[in-house]
């Protein structure tokens, strides 16, 4: 490198919140546009960040263009607090954004960013969710020219997402496509609602927070704004179900450690090798154990 | 007879065009390619009328204009001049190319039916036959999968696809077969006009048969008005009322059928019924 180009480590600092004031205003207004439009597609400038594209570049852009000061940051990945991911956006941000506090606690976070899960307890209207998209467009499975796509959420036109659903019927007698479930947004366009389980999809519906999407490598913002009607795509006569976590008797399967049975299960393999339904979302999950260990202890 | 569809100067060229390219090509001149700017002249000031419930022929050789005018009122193409009044009952008379983008896919979703010659184009080979079905049902806002379903076992049974194998990607179908899905496929929504792009070529001469049979069937069924386009005198003559002959974009002879073929003006139609006897 060269020398002269070099600063003296102690002027070498970041902005606050990574990104220059330029790229947090462009953010922003992609975020005000997205809002404006709902669920419409806004492209926006991604810049590059310091960690690769698909590990949350765009949910963290929205992120970092939010947070202020004053913000409480909760960072979710797979429904956990402390899985890899999470902990190193959450670090990140601690370091880039002094004076932000973090937390695991749901309901005091004011600024929530996630992948795969929205969180079990229910957000309030002074809470924003952010999460994190792989693939905005939910039409790139049926139509790979971009032109043609664009056309096709300017007319509404969804026949062949419809199209993959009767497939579906057709194949397994149900609907069975399990996250990135085609979701009506004030009942124009259909977003592509991230990675989450189909379990989540109807917590979109008139959510009292403000819900926003980004892209970072397809460079897309978009947003369910706070009260806004978002309907999974379905037929009149096949509904729209959520994952019923049934055992082969038809009983709903409880969470392994709090017992829950109103709650998403994620399923893994014990040390012997059976199967084993656990709470996805580990903020909830502990805060019931706790609850229950208080009462046994009265 | 009531008239649905009148077209008047319709014209396509491929190219730039210039003010030479009327005079520079066309039968006379043994082209299409206009000499002064490069330009190809696909079609050229094509009148023609249709009734309802009526069947029209267009007959030509390859690269006279008979496919490009069909993909024309199909809206596939955007013409490069003229116009396609459409005539619906309930309606005022439209011109099908002044409409905006999402008028013209509805009519093309509701009122059109397209066959082309290659399946490829007007099926797709990712999903079932029923799938394919489905797909033009659910563009119209149908929105039952009971109901759906019944349509496109109704459509396919119709037009004799064997409904065991309704589940199947017509990829693993005959020809004939992709041809009968097709068909199904355009006239699931029941479409006032269906145009016939070659249905039948490529096709063995007793599978033709029964397209043709098939074609005949519906269009008594249904009264649907159709534009056959062929280069075969065969299915011109058993199909079509009337016809129109086409040549370097221009047409050269119309009338009945019969008239057409029994006793022919233009040299060129001449010949064509010569060669064929």
């Amino acid at each position: 490198m060269n020398p002269n180009y070099e600063l003296d480590p102690d002027e070498v600092a970041y902005n606050f919140g990574f990104l220059d004031e330029f790229a947090k205003r462009e953010v922003r207004r992609a975020i005000l546009k997205a809002i404006a439009i709902p669920g419409y597609q806004t492209p926006y400038a991604s810049r590059e960040m310091p960690m690769g594209r698909g590990f949350g570049t765009g949910g963290l852009q929205l992120t970092l263009a939010l947070v202020g000061p004053d913000d409480r940051l909760k960072v979710i990945d797979q429904g956990s607090d402390d899985s890899v991911n999470a902990v190193n956006l959450r670090r990140f941000i601690e370091l880039t954004c002094p004076g932000v506090d973090t937390t695991e606690a749901t309901r005091e976070a004011t600024l929530i960013q996630s992948r795969h899960r929205i969180p079990e307890h229910p957000l309030g209207e002074d809470q924003v969710l952010v999460l994190q998209v792989p693939y905005p467009d939910p039409l790139v499975l049926v139509e790979p020219s971009e032109r043609k796509r664009k056309a096709m959420h300017g007319e509404g036109d969804y026949s062949r997402l419809l199209t993959r659903l009767y497939e579906d019927i057709v194949q397994f007698e149900e609907i069975t496509i399990a996250h990135r479930y085609p979701t009506r947004i004030a009942a124009h366009y259909v977003i592509d609602p991230s990675p989450i389980p189909r379990y989540d999809v109807p917590r979109l519906h008139h959510s009292p927070a403000l819900i926003l999407l980004g892209a970072g490598r397809e460079r897309k913002i978009y947003a369910v704004p706070p009260y806004t009607d978002a309907v999974p795509l379905a037929f009149d006569d096949v509904p729209f179900r959520v994952e019923a976590f049934l055992d082969p008797d038809g009983v709903r399967r409880p969470c392994a450690r709090c017992g829950a049975t109103d709650t998403y299960l994620d399923e893994f393999l014990d040390a012997a090798g059976a199967k084993v339904y656990q709470c996805s979302d580990s903020h909830c999950c502990n805060e019931r154990c706790l609850s229950g260990q208080q009462e046994g202890a009265r | 007879m009531r008239t649905i569809l009148e077209v008047a100067g319709l014209s396509k060229i491929y190219g730039h065009g210039c003010p030479l390219c009327a005079e520079a090509t066309g039968p006379d001149r043994d082209t299409n390619l206009c000499r002064h700017c490069g330009s190809v002249v696909a079609a050229l000031d094509v009148d023609l009328r249709l009734h309802e419930g009526e069947i029209l022929g267009i007959m030509g050789e390859s690269g006279s204009g008979k496919s490009t005018l069909v993909r024309l009122l199909y809206f596939d193409e955007p013409p490069s001049r003229g116009t396609a009044t459409w005539h619906d009952p309930a309606l005022p008379p439209v011109d099908l190319f002044t409409l905006d983008a999402a008028r013209q896919r509805r009519l093309r979703n509701h009122k059109f039916g397209m066959v082309y010659q290659n399946p490829h184009l007007g099926l797709n080979f990712n999903v079932s036959a029923g799938g394919n079905i489905a797909e033009r049902l659910l563009m119209s806002d149908l929105a039952n999968y009971g109901e759906i379903r019944g349509r496109a076992r109704e459509l396919l049974a119709r037009t004799e696809v064997q409904l065991e194998r309704m589940d199947e990607s017509p990829r693993t179908f005959s020809g004939g077969m992709q041809q009968r899905v097709q068909i199904a496929k355009a006239l699931a929504t029941r479409p006032a006009l269906l145009l016939l792009d070659e249905v039948t070529t490529g096709l063995d001469l007793s599978v033709q048969a029964r397209i043709l049979d098939l074609i005949l069937e519906i269009q008594q069924e249904l009264r649907t008005a159709m534009v056959v386009v062929t280069h075969d005198l065969g299915v011109i003559r058993l199909l079509a009322g009337r016809t129109i002959v086409m040549k370097y974009g221009r047409v050269i002879e119309s009338g009945l059928t019969d008239q057409v073929l029994e006793d022919p003006q233009h040299a060129y139609t001449q010949r064509l019924v010569a060669s064929s006897l």
